[in-house]
């Protein structure tokens, strides 16, 4: 009986219900295609491209389309190529290392021992603020820190504990590591912080009743369920690090390399298909390594 | 955990925590310090004296380049990529909410915008120009290439807001009568404005600091970032500083005026 009666109505919603259905199908398609393409326009077109002209030949002036695998076999039959991808991937790991350290606890402090959640706020906004101001000003503000006659080696000499100033500090290797990890611990500590914020309290005092130390707690309570929020920070600091040409020109001196460096430098040469071929290998290189991280963990999930 | 005595833990903790604060700002004072430094003062401490003969200097053209130009256009190209960021990307959330064809694909390019180096979208859009025939300029292949940076930024966002969104508000605002619009406008963008600001800093703050992208791409006339580069190669006085001190100021402005303007919408919602 209730069957019967329904009929009528769902028989008389339906002319009206079928239009907004038409209209609501077309309607995520017509959202989402400014994104399409714009990204379309301006990231695989010019991916695309880049394969292309990767193949192409070249001399001093322009470059001409063609099919050749020499720019391939220059990049990877180079001694200096190797040498150079083997020092970005050494930047990557122990920059990655680094920030994830310091990430964890500066994280692990802010969601765990900041008793309210205003004062969680502030701290976490003056950890974001510098994030949001230029990296290369960031940069330089090392050379007055760091430089021959800067604070810490005019402290140390006046202090008397060195003889004279180290030269390592600015200009190095060292150099470049600190300022990779001043620019990029943040995007450790955020995604981190993300999940540690959305650990349910309670399974503390379930590990703690079922007799748990704290380090017990932490190595298999906390840590691993802030993994995803590791592996999105790993994603973005160490493609950043590869990606890098600035901080690696400027902190160095000039006295150590990088793959976008390396590419930089083609690019002001006008070698375009060969700086493109440089581009395939270290792209393939990054995506290779971004999808292994994707297998930890679902980024739909965690946003 | 949060509620007991504190703990040994907490102390030392509290001083990384410090230590690291410190870390962060410790040599952006120093900049800002040195800004101030004499005629005579070099790049490091001790200051010759306190003078604004480095800022003054800012404003002639031959010591560092074309810096009011290089300004204007960053700001300009910032306030561009804003405004298109934060459209996009909140119509990108909207669609996303629902299923269709491609959401997945589309998703992970916008994931992939976020993890291709800068310098191959560069590249890339700059080979593009010019095999078309198209001269880059700030205000095209620049803006396109900004917009690769901040979309996903942007996008994420949204997608984490929308996720979070429930659909209670909208079918009560359709069972009081109200067509889709309205439930858009007074329902709907209400409770997502303060998120939407938060993207459109975004997009401002990542466009006006943005360098490696706008390398190849931003023709013939520099963007700020793009000047102050050039300048760690060949500027030697402490002008540099004093442009570092210039922007860093703009930014920390910019910032506070969106989180007043996150705090007024805020407490305007509260009092309705």
């Amino acid at each position: 009986m209730t069957v019967a009666l329904e009929r009528p109505a769902i028989a008389a919603a339906k002319p009206a219900r079928r239009r907004r259905v038409s209209l609501g199908a077309v309607t995520p398609y017509l959202q989402s295609a400014p994104l399409a393409l714009i990204l379309g326009a301006f990231l695989l077109l010019p991916i695309i491209m880049i394969a292309v002209v990767s193949f192409w030949d070249y001399d001093f002036a322009a470059m001409y389309p063609d099919f050749l695998t020499t720019n391939y076999s220059d990049v990877l039959g180079s001694w200096v190529t190797w040498k150079t991808y083997l020092n970005t991937i050494k930047f990557a790991a122990i920059v990655w290392a680094l920030t994830l350290f310091i990430g964890f606890w500066v994280a692990y402090f802010l969601a765990f021992h900041i008793r309210t959640t205003a004062m969680q706020m502030v701290l976490f906004l003056v950890c974001t603020v510098p994030f949001l101001t230029s990296n290369i000003i960031r940069m330089i503000s090392w050379i007055p820190v760091l430089g021959r006659n800067g604070l810490i080696n005019s402290t140390l000499v006046q202090l008397g504990l060195v003889p004279k100033p180290i030269e390592w500090l600015l200009y190095s290797e060292f150099a470049v590591v600190l300022a990779m990890v001043h620019l990029y611990t943040l995007f450790m500590v955020t995604p981190i912080f993300n999940t540690l914020m959305r650990i349910d309290r309670s399974l503390f005092e379930a590990a703690r009743d079922a007799g748990a130390s704290g380090w017990q707690v932490l190595w298999n309570v906390i840590i691993p369920l802030a993994k995803p929020g590791m592996a999105i920070g790993t994603i973005f600091v160490v493609t950043l690090v590869m990606a890098d040409f600035s901080t690696v020109q400027v902190m160095s001196g000039g006295q150590s390399a990088s793959v976008a460096l390396m590419m930089k430098n083609q690019m002001s040469l006008l070698q375009y298909p060969a700086a493109a071929a440089n581009a395939v290998v270290l792209l393939v290189l990054v995506l290779l390594m971004v999808t292994g991280i994707l297998r930890i963990v679902d980024i739909r999930k965690e946003l | 955990m949060s509620h007991e005595k504190r703990t040994l833990e907490f102390y030392v903790l509290a001083a990384f925590f410090i230590l690291f604060v410190l870390f962060l700002y410790g040599p952006l004072s120093a900049i800002l310090i040195l800004s101030f430094q004499g005629e005579t003062g070099g790049l490091t401490f001790p200051l010759n004296g306190v003078s604004l003969h480095w800022f003054a200097n800012l404003f002639e053209r031959q010591a560092v380049g074309d810096f009011g130009g290089s300004f204007k256009r960053s700001l300009v190209l910032g306030l561009m990529v804003m405004i298109v960021t934060v459209v996009v990307s909140l119509l990108a959330g909207l669609a996303f909410r629902q299923k269709f064809r491609g959401a997945t694909a589309l998703f992970y390019l916008a994931v992939a915008s976020l993890v291709v180096p800068s310098i191959i979208i560069s590249l890339g859009i700059g080979v593009v120009f010019q095999q078309v025939g198209l001269r880059p300029a700030w205000y095209t292949s620049a803006f396109g290439a900004h917009l690769t940076w901040t979309l996903p930024f942007g996008v994420l966002i949204m997608f984490a807001v929308f996720n979070r969104f429930s659909p209670a508000y909208e079918e009560a605002a359709r069972d009081l009568g109200a067509t889709s619009w309205q439930t858009f406008a007074h329902v709907v963008l209400p409770m997502i404005a303060p998120s939407l600001i938060g993207v459109g800093l975004f997009g401002f703050t990542l466009s006006y600091d943005e360098f490696a992208r706008t390398l190849m791409t931003s023709g013939t006339f520099n963007t700020l970032p793009l000047e102050i580069y050039g300048m760690t190669t060949n500027v030697t006085t402490p002008v540099l500083y004093a442009l570092g001190t210039v922007t860093t100021v703009f930014s920390f402005l910019v910032i506070l005026a969106t989180l007043g303007a996150i705090l007024y919408v805020g407490r305007r919602r509260a009092r309705t």
